[in-house]
């Protein structure tokens, strides 16, 4: 009842053919069966958010969805945020700039989540960005750098200065 | 903090998956957002051995007037409550309602419907739909539609008046009039969290009168508690912040909150004396 069944997945535009049980998350299959590995499970019930992605345009918590709900959506994953291997996506490199990150543990699942926000409100403000920002936790930074980031990033976004 | 094996059917409309939640509803589940219910699979608190996904049964989302009423399609994800375009005091109410649950890649996943039937005493959209009296219609297979009351839907922490083979398909609730005052206030330790105490109001002032007074809290018993005390204060007197602030007393000496370590029945009545302010648009410092 329980055997692996084929699944075809479309993740950051390319197709994956895989073989899951039903019980495997979209988290897991990202990273174990497509090899995307930038996708971080942290705790596997949805409180912490560093595995992030984006179905359809909108965030979700990949630990909290099976794989086989994600036949037929388009997937993007931090994988697929940089437009090509030259340039970083613009999120990216407002934490580059900023220091929005220290273990990096985090990060993808943030980077995900503010890309995927800015990119539907570009002008977002400061209050809204910081309730965005309470979807997911890190340890390290204390969060400062993480908003400065955001803030720079969404201005990159707009195109100002 | 993997889930047990389960069998995985995904109905194509809602005959499908009636009929197979009917072969083995015991030990079947219905899989709407899943945000509750993955969650404790992966705990494996719950290991239901057929998971039903009604994700892609077409007709169980989105808001339509109905008479007097607004009908809600059980699959409306909270982040499309939050921004429903419906006016007046009802729209009102759902849209800051949605802004308290969970965050934002919860409320993109998680439902209206699947809310109610998982029916967490702290749930939003649970007392949302004991405030107005909402109306729950449930199908089965055996035996068709029939339309639970709010006030019999609720039952206990995690237990509805549904039996194993129904699924909710629509919560109705009342198409408020601009008469209303809607609102919801909640404490929680962190954004996002589950509420230690809640409360909802919709009280209805015509002339400077309350001609109607509804207030719901969460986080004071097994399921959500409309304070007949409160309300009985409110209705029929005049409107003022002093009678509201008279109506949060009677609905904190009235309570009987539960204790644990997020709070004691003190501190929750205490939040209950603060709260229904709030959620009525008076910020009342004591």
């Amino acid at each position: 009842m329980s055997s692996a069944i084929p699944l075809r997945l479309y993740v950051n535009g390319d197709r994956y053919e895989i073989a899951v049980e039903p019980r495997r998350t979209l988290a897991d299959a990202l990273r174990e069966d497509c090899g995307l590995t930038g996708t971080h499970l942290g705790c596997e019930h949805g409180v912490c958010g560093a595995c992030t992605v984006l179905v359809d345009g909108q965030p979700v918590r990949s630990c909290l969805m099976f794989a086989v709900q994600a036949e037929d959506t388009s997937v993007r994953t931090v994988e697929g945020l940089a437009p090509d291997e030259e340039r970083l996506h613009p999120v990216q490199q407002a934490f580059w700039e900023n220091h929005g990150l220290q273990c990096g543990f985090c990060t993808p699942g943030f980077l995900v989540l503010i890309a995927g926000y800015l990119e539907e409100h570009p002008d977002a403000e400061e209050a809204e960005l910081r309730e965005v920002l309470s979807s997911n936790l890190c340890r390290c930074t204390g969060y400062q750098n993480i908003l400065t980031s955001t803030m720079c990033a969404a201005r990159a976004m707009r195109g100002e200065p | 903090m993997k889930p047990s094996p389960f069998e995985y059917v995904r109905p194509r409309d809602l005959a499908e998956a009636l009929a197979a939640i009917a072969q083995d509803p015991d030990d079947s589940k219905i899989l709407a957002g899943g945000q509750s219910l993955i969650p404790m699979m992966n705990f494996r608190l719950a290991r239901p051995a057929r998971l039903v996904d009604v994700n892609r049964v077409p007709g169980l989302a989105g808001l339509a007037a109905d008479g007097d009423r607004v009908r809600v399609g059980t699959l409306t994800r909270h982040h499309a409550m939050e921004r429903t375009p419906l006016p007046g005091p009802l729209g009102d109410l759902l849209r800051r309602a949605a802004a308290h649950v969970g965050h934002l890649p919860i409320r993109t996943r998680g439902t209206f419907g699947g809310s109610i039937a998982h029916c967490d005493a702290a749930s939003e959209w649970c007392l949302v739909a004991r405030l107005l009296d909402a109306e729950m219609t449930v199908r089965s297979q055996a035996r068709g539609t029939r339309v639970i009351p709010a006030a019999d839907f609720f039952q206990a922490v995690f237990t509805t008046a549904m039996a194993p083979d129904e699924i909710l398909t629509s919560i109705a609730l009342p198409a408020l009039d601009e008469h209303y005052r809607t609102g919801i206030a909640e404490f929680a330790r962190r954004a996002g969290d589950f509420a230690i105490v809640a409360a909802t109001a919709a009280v209805r002032v015509e002339d400077g009168l309350v001609t109607e007074a509804r207030i719901c809290l969460g986080g004071v018993a097994e399921v959500p508690l409309r304070s007949a005390a409160a309300e009985r204060v409110l209705l029929g007197a005049r409107w003022s912040p002093e009678l509201v602030t008279a109506a949060a007393e009677a609905a904190a000496a009235d309570c009987d909150p539960p204790g644990d370590a997020h709070g004691d029945p003190a501190y929750r009545r205490d939040l209950v004396r603060a709260l229904i302010p709030r959620a009525l648009g008076l910020d009342v410092r004591r």
